[in-house]
């Protein structure tokens, strides 16, 4: 009885199966790179034009700068562990999170649409958005930065899997 | 215009059904509505002129005449395009509409779709013995999906393509049909506790400075209240001031409860749907198929709760849906009425011989889940304390005494607050339902049919995760889409939701978890 108990701490769900592929990490490091690295080269334009504030835009660049190199070199290794998805037989299963950690699972039974999406930088990297709605507005499972390939697949199972069920899934 | 037609050409053929119109008194009925906004706009306006002893009173009286008539000239006009340009008929498959005067929309709605219908008249159209029908669908999933209106029609028409558009299954079970609840004139007495009071105290004060300063007299209304404030000293004043505001809040929302609730009447109907019959002067009836509804919500905001009352919400599919603000009023099955009598009403509308909010076993929270609570109370009330120290620093000196009282209130309401606000969580399953129930100031006590669960998700916070809790979603195609089950313990979040919708948890718990059971 004391070994089952299990940890206060711990959320009592196993990881699911699959990771995402390795490239993500690449996708991720951009954005997290992408946005403070023009930030900072507003702020360091800012600075060159306004000299009486220099050396507060200044500071602030090097702040944004030190704070966006920190999380785009250091989180993607540590969301590319949490980042995992899986589909079983019955649904569809994810773990992702940036700030938050999330577990999220719909059954197949109450899926409405399978829609793989590809932004450009996604196309970029062969990588693409696995949108799954159910009937409920709040109730998608997304999985971001599946294989490309991949993800039409699942789409193409899901979309012929789930078109069986009738009713309008409510 | 092309597509428009194919879409209308690819439809199923409805067969010989005629095309109907709208009633051509609809054109009157908006001319009148007009012509009421013009006069409530135009007299002050004039009034305004005259007080100021203006000579160009009758000039102004002039134009603001002509632009009334004008306006409901222009009004009644488009309103007889509109009317003849729109035509809709109800087919054996589907109901189809065709309007608008520039781009012709045409909307096509199947019949097996219509999940509601409501008639609503405001009093110009009860007058002429018009009324407006509006049909919902289940889905909301594009613009496309929005309801079918139909404004106006003749009352008896409205009423009888209310009981066509919805009457399906005859066969449905007609156990515990009829009367529900109807209004209890004494429940009048639960409106001034809602929040409506002091909001609608704030806008008549608003109000009368408004029209002052159109009338030109705003400086009288000033001068009356220094001179109030010179004899009754600050704290009289205030004192006064928030005594009358209240009380025409107090008045203001018993006049809305009486208008928007007067005799009401919840009805279960053979045809396996519940109908809300409402209003004094504009007449609403809600008609919700029972198939749509996944559960109800007991919602005791901090006033009514007070008092020993609730309301009762339904939690349906196809009612408000997020983005869908326009229904927010569609959902009420009961307005704030004795406690024991909305658990009797949420018992009858489930079907159930006792609510489920009843006898449900409420399992508390973890305690890690107070402490967050009595933190957060207690640094919301601490920042009016900082922003006020802060000027107190920076402009005046009693502006500190202010920012010590507040600090001192809040560092003894805070974990009050807290700790009442942790007293409110709870989650139980009971038989076919879960149910949820949390919230401070509004207090809310969810009932969900577990079949009604479409899904979950376990979230958890970085803070969560220090001290253990995790926050469980429910998502459901009903009411507000997803119910959250706030600060439950890490580990139990799984196996709550494991009891709700097992198959969808169960293969992804833990080992150790499975093992338990």
């Amino acid at each position: 009885m004391v070994i089952t108990e299990p940890s206060r701490d711990e959320v009592g769900l196993r990881p699911p199966t699959h990771p995402l592929p390795p490239r993500v990490r690449t996708w991720w490091r951009i954005h997290a790179l992408g946005w403070p690295g023009a930030a900072v080269v507003v702020l360091l334009v800012l600075a060159w034009l306004i000299a009486p504030a220099a050396a507060w835009l200044g500071l602030a660049a090097g702040v944004v700068a030190a704070v966006g190199l920190v999380v785009g070199l250091a989180l993607p290794a540590y969301w590319y562990r949490v980042h995992r998805w899986e589909v079983t037989d019955e649904a569809v299963y994810t773990r992702s999170g940036y700030a938050w950690q999330e577990w999220r699972a719909a059954p197949l039974s109450r899926v409405q649409t399978v829609d793989p999406t590809r932004g450009p930088l996604q196309r970029r990297l062969g990588l693409a958005t696995l949108v799954v709605t159910t009937a409920s507005a709040k109730g998608a499972v997304t999985v971001a930065g599946l294989a490309g390939d991949e993800a039409d697949a699942l789409a193409h199972r899901l979309t012929r899997e789930t078109r069986a069920v009738p009713g309008d899934a409510t | 215009m092309t597509r428009a037609e194919v879409r209308e050409a690819g439809a199923p053929a409805t067969g010989e059904v005629p095309w109907r119109r709208l009633d051509p008194r609809t054109a009157l009925a908006s001319g009148a509505l007009t012509l009421g906004v013009g006069v409530a706009g135009g007299v002050p306006t004039v009034a305004g002129f005259a007080a100021r002893g203006s000579g160009a009173t009758a000039l102004v009286a002039g134009i603001v005449v002509g632009a009334v008539v004008a306006l409901v000239g222009v009004v009644v006009g488009a309103e007889k395009v509109r009317l003849a340009r729109t035509r809709f008929r109800v087919g054996l498959e589907r109901v189809e509409l065709h309007s608008g005067i520039l781009v012709r929309t045409r909307r096509s709605l199947p019949r097996e779709r219509i999940r509601s219908v409501d008639v609503h008249a405001d009093p110009v159209a009860r007058v002429l013995g018009l009324a407006t029908l509006r049909v919902d669908t289940a889905r909301r999933a594009s613009v496309a999906d929005r309801p079918l209106e139909l404004r106006c029609v003749r009352r008896e028409e409205a009423e009888a393509l209310r009981s066509e558009l919805l009457v399906r299954r005859r066969d449905d079970e007609t156990a515990g049909t009829g009367l529900l609840a109807a209004l209890d004139p004494r429940w009048t007495r639960y409106a001034p506790l809602s929040f409506l009071t002091p909001a609608l105290g704030a806008a008549a004060a608003g109000a009368v400075m408004q029209v002052a300063q159109w009338v030109g007299l705003e400086s009288t209304v000033v001068d009356a209240v220094v001179a109030g404030w010179r004899r009754l000293g600050t704290l009289g004043t205030v004192a006064v001031g928030l005594t009358a505001v209240l009380v025409v809040g107090a008045v203001a929302s018993v006049a809305a409860f009486v208008e928007a609730w007067w005799s009401y009447r919840l009805e279960r109907e053979p045809s396996g749907t519940l109908r809300v019959r409402r209003g004094l002067l504009t007449t609403r009836s809600t008609t919700l198929e029972e198939r749509r509804l996944r559960g109800v919500a007991l919602v005791e905001p901090l006033g009514v709760r007070t008092a020993g009352a609730a309301r009762v919400d339904a939690v349906a599919t196809g009612l408000a849906t997020a983005g869908g603000e326009e229904r927010t009023d569609a959902a009420g099955l009961l307005p704030a009425a004795p406690r024991e009598l909305a658990e009797r009403v949420a018992a009858a509308v489930l079907r159930e011989p006792v609510s489920p909010t009843r006898a449900a076993v409420m399992r508390t929270h973890p305690v890690a889940a107070r402490g967050r609570r009595v933190r957060w109370a207690t640094a919301g009330a601490l920042v009016p304390a900082l922003v006020l120290a802060a000027l107190g620093a920076v402009v005046a000196g009693p502006f500190l005494v202010a920012a010590a009282a507040v600090a001192v209130a809040g560092l003894v309401a805070g974990p009050l607050l807290g700790r009442a606000a942790y007293r409110a969580l709870g989650h139980a399953v009971h038989e076919a339902y879960v149910v949820v129930r949390g919230g401070l100031v509004r207090r809310r006590t969810v009932v969900l049919r577990r079949d009604g669960v479409i899904g979950w998700s376990v979230r958890q916070s970085w803070f969560q995760r220090r001290v253990g809790l995790a926050t469980l979603w429910l998502t459901t195609a009903a009411g507000d889409q997803a119910y959250a089950v706030r600060d439950v313990a890490a580990a139990d979040a799984p196996g709550f939701a494991a009891e709700v919708v097992g198959d969808v948890v169960r293969p992804f718990l833990t080992e150790r978890h499975s093992t338990i059971g």
